[in-house]
């Protein structure tokens, strides 16, 4: 797919090699990536359907190698993309084309971890699991745990605030971080947080988790550790149609439950995740919920009590509650393999990230349904169902003519009815190049207009992550005007339900 | 009700063409708070009319009330479906409005166990200075859309422009509740509640003064019984448990008393007791740090030193003039700070100086 995005548009006026020149002064010289087979791996991120070929890469070891970078690109007014792991899925460190990517893969320390003050401070590249398993001397861990964690990095954790299966209980990342230190555009030091719980002035802090690398580069990050509880055990209900699974969430909140995790799979997710990793779901259910309970042994057997009982009434057709530690991750590793198991059954899918209101899961899901047949497209769906976060994966073959773009037409329907039920186009993996279109769904032009003067306050000249995460007001009025004109089509007024 | 925002936004735009300014009133319940308004020309807008909750869905765990809806009349609404803002924001008085609670951003004993006010933010309509209704953030609980102004917005002390509706998560009210109190010197209650702070213990509030550290424990009967075991202490009376957690929520606990000035120190929980004159009282674990002294330079100076910052909470605007209310921001952010204030509010229209002087 060629990249007939945002990105693509902003266009910089770059001298290469008066920039290589100036940055192999301040860089060892293996710091600095030019020939084009030694840029190809850093192409793309986990929205693998978008490349693009950086200027140069950059590959500094610490913060001051950074800053120096920031501050060359500042004066020449070059494009900068930062890039962790590059496991994020809405393109957010897609390169650009006239920039410098810069890798924070080397600052990977564990600068301290402090049992007493339950907190790490961490550098940008360190990887999501390895806070907790530093901190697990100290039965403490890291609570933000996204499917990704065995790669992602807490740089991009930050960037995206990413979130996880347990972020009803236990949060986002932007209720796990206490400080972030980076550098501006101008390669100025700037730190949002401190170690202590709040700071004077605007909530800086709040505003830097899920910017997208658009407002600054992150360089070291002061994570809250959390004590590990005593106790957690997982309840796996099926049922015999998605609408009971649905109202079943939904019940459980309303009997003044808050569960550590509350998951749920259609029965294209169960079919793709049990012969890949034999997590022992119920293969003729319709859907399945997990439901998981964690704190004292006494408070867990009182909540898994009380869940169960939901869950019977809820019609659940078969309940199986973990006997042990063992069990509880075999029942996890089934949903936490859901998108790798999905990318065994088909050469291509794209995962859509939108919440909804939680009473509205099982219209979403018959409304996907119906979309499926439309776009002739197989759709597998895991939901992180206790937040109302749904990640249909729409599943395709891009060497088949017409199917990525159906695929993304199926996606866009789905995003739309998001905003439709009163939710959002993303919940967790950030606006990225992949949805800022859509962003125009949910926002009016004064509301992104007012998102670019922010950006503006941190970033005059635009030279952050360029072109992602905030459409421009022209491709806003361009998105509205083409949608007005399709919505008149008897094509989609015949599976969009109509509020 | 919508005819108030017409007439709120020809009062803005008169505002800006005349370079006068508006000062933002809800309920009055924390004028005592920030830096006295700069500017002869601040005139009031008041906006205790705007009322009433817009949304409210038990299930979903979200409230959307608008700004001037009292907060006893949001709390007795949550109360009826067992469900609460568990940050415990103060009142400050029974005028208290959940514009205003936003707008301070402040939160109370709990904050240590769940978080503060801004953590339960979902969403925010504001009216910005150039009268634009702009929507931010929404109604569910993960929303990573554009920018998070609405957690951007809470505690910016109505300097970015006129708030006029809030979501909120809300969460079930605690099963059971249990006080415990402990005869302990200042270092060694500072010792233990960190070291507690690290095990699974439902420890939902902490205060220490004058030798004596008192702990809440919030959760299910069988984990408070299990927790009692394992600290011991000497339990409180739930009446009087209640009513001490209360005054200090609300400030009108013996210690807050008098005309001395309030300062609030906001520090790493880790940080040792610190040596500075006065009498202290300490909350959240040994983050949040209250003391009844003047001396304001020593206790900037303190507070920077063991990693956070101080605020001078309570005092005559001649103390607050003198030593400024908010920590001074290192110049980069006060940058920043500047640039956000000229983003949403270009004509510096609302609450001009409330957080800091030319913001």
């Amino acid at each position: 797919m060629s990249i007939e995005s945002s990105v693509a548009e902003q266009r910089f006026t770059v001298d290469r090699l008066a920039l290589v020149e100036r940055l192999r002064a301040v860089l060892p010289a293996q710091a600095l990536l030019v020939e084009e087979e030694e840029m190809r791996p850093y192409d793309c991120d986990g929205l693998t359907a978008y490349r693009q070929l950086p200027l140069i890469v950059a590959l500094p070891a610490d913060e001051a190698q950074a800053q120096a970078i920031l501050k060359i690109c500042y004066e020449l007014k070059v494009p900068v993309v930062a890039r962790g792991a590059a496991t994020g899925l809405s393109g957010g460190a897609t390169p650009h084309r006239d920039g410098v990517l810069v890798s924070l893969a080397k600052l990977k320390k564990i600068i301290s971890v402090d049992p007493l003050s339950r907190t790490a401070v961490v550098q940008p590249g360190v990887r999501n699991l390895s806070v907790s398993e530093a901190a697990a001397p100290y039965a403490l861990y890291y609570a933000p745990d996204p499917s990704s964690q065995i790669a992602c990095t807490i740089g991009g954790n930050v960037a995206e605030n990413a979130g996880g299966v347990h972020c009803l209980k236990y949060g986002l990342t932007v209720h796990n971080v206490m400080r972030v230190r980076g550098l501006s555009i101008e390669g100025e030091i700037v730190e949002f947080g401190n170690a202590a719980l709040d700071a004077p002035g605007y909530d800086l802090l709040a505003l830097i988790n899920g910017s997208e690398g658009l407002l600054a580069m992150i360089t070291e990050v002061t994570v809250k550790l959390t004590p590990k509880p005593e106790l957690a055990q997982v309840v796996i209900a099926s049922f015999g149609n998605v609408r009971q699974a649905g109202d079943a969430v939904a019940s459980i909140i309303a009997a003044g439950i808050i569960p550590a995790g509350l998951e749920m799979m259609d029965k294209k997710a169960i079919h793709a995740v049990e012969p890949y990793v034999n997590a022992g779901y119920d293969m003729d259910a319709e859907a399945i919920l997990l439901c998981e309970s964690d704190g004292t042994p006494e408070e867990v057997a009182e909540e898994i009590a009380r869940m169960t009982a939901v869950l019977e009434k809820s019609g659940a057709a078969g309940i199986r509650v973990s006997q042990d530690e063992a069990e509880r991750l075999k029942f996890w590793a089934g949903r936490k393999a859901a998108f790798p198991a999905v990318g065994r059954m088909t050469p291509d899918y794209l995962c859509m990230d939108g919440t909804i209101p939680r009473k509205r899961l099982a219209e979403m899901l018959e409304a996907i349904n119906r979309l499926s047949e439309k776009y002739a497209l197989r759709c597998a769906n895991v939901f992180h169902a206790g937040d109302g976060n749904l990640h249909p994966l729409i599943m395709y073959d891009a060497n088949q003519p017409g199917e990525l773009e159906r695929a993304v037409a199926f996606g866009a329907e789905i995003l739309e009815l998001s905003v439709r039920f009163g939710g959002t186009i993303t919940g967790e993996h950030g606006v990225g190049i992949e949805k800022v279109d859509v962003m125009a769904e949910q926002f009016s032009l004064a509301e992104i207009a007012a998102f670019h003067r922010l950006k503006t306050a941190f970033d005059e000249h635009g030279l952050l992550n360029p072109g992602k995460g905030v459409p421009t007001l022209a491709r806003c009025r361009e998105y509205t005007l083409a949608r007005a004109g399709s919505a008149g089509s008897a094509d989609s007024a015949d599976t969009s339900p109509r509020l | 009700m919508e005819e108030l925002i017409d007439d709120w936004m020809a009062r803005i735009a008169d505002a800006a063409r005349v370079g006068g300014s508006l000062a933002i009133r809800g309920g009055g319940s924390k004028l005592f708070y920030g830096c006295p308004e700069q500017g002869e020309k601040a005139d009031l807008l008041e906006v205790g009319g705007y009322r009433g909750i817009v949304a409210y869905e038990p299930t979903e765990l979200v409230v959307t009330a608008r700004t001037g809806t009292p907060l006893r009349e949001l709390a007795a609404t949550l109360a009826e479906k067992g469900q609460w803002l568990p940050f415990e924001p103060p009142h400050f008085g029974p005028a208290a409005t959940v514009g205003g609670m936003f707008a301070a951003g402040l939160s109370g004993p709990r904050r240590q166990a769940v978080g503060a006010l801004r953590d339960y933010v979902l969403g925010a309509k504001l009216l910005n200075g150039s009268g634009e209704v702009l929507s931010f953030g929404g109604q569910v609980m993960k929303n990573v859309a554009g920018y998070d102004v609405s957690r951007l917005l809470a505690g910016s002390l109505g300097t970015l422009g006129l708030v006029l509706e809030v979501s909120l998560k809300v969460l079930p009210l605690p099963v059971a509740e249990k006080s415990l109190r402990f005869a302990i010197d200042e270092g060694e209650a500072l010792r233990k509640l960190n070291e507690w702070g690290g095990r699974p213990l439902p420890i939902s509030a902490s205060a220490w003064q004058d030798g004596v550290l008192t702990l809440r424990l919030s959760g299910a009967a069988a984990a408070l019984a299990a927790a009692q075991r394992h600290l011991g202490g000497e339990e409180l009376g739930d009446g009087l448990a209640a009513e001490f957690w209360q005054s200090l929520r609300e400030q009108t606990h013996a210690f807050f008393a008098g005309e001395a000035p309030v300062w609030r120190l906001s520090l790493p929980s880790v940080a040792p007791p610190q040596a500075l004159p006065g009498p202290t009282l300490i909350e959240w674990g040994g983050a949040q740090r209250w003391l009844r002294a003047g001396d304001g330079g020593a206790i900037r100076v303190a507070a920077a030193k063991a990693g956070g910052h101080a605020t001078l909470f309570r005092a005559d605007d001649a103390l607050k003039a003198a030593q400024g209310v908010f920590q001074l921001l290192s110049p980069p952010l006060l940058r920043i700070h500047r640039n956000l204030k000229h983003a949403f509010d270009p004509q510096g229209v609302f609450n001009r100086g409330r957080m800091y002087p030319g913001l």
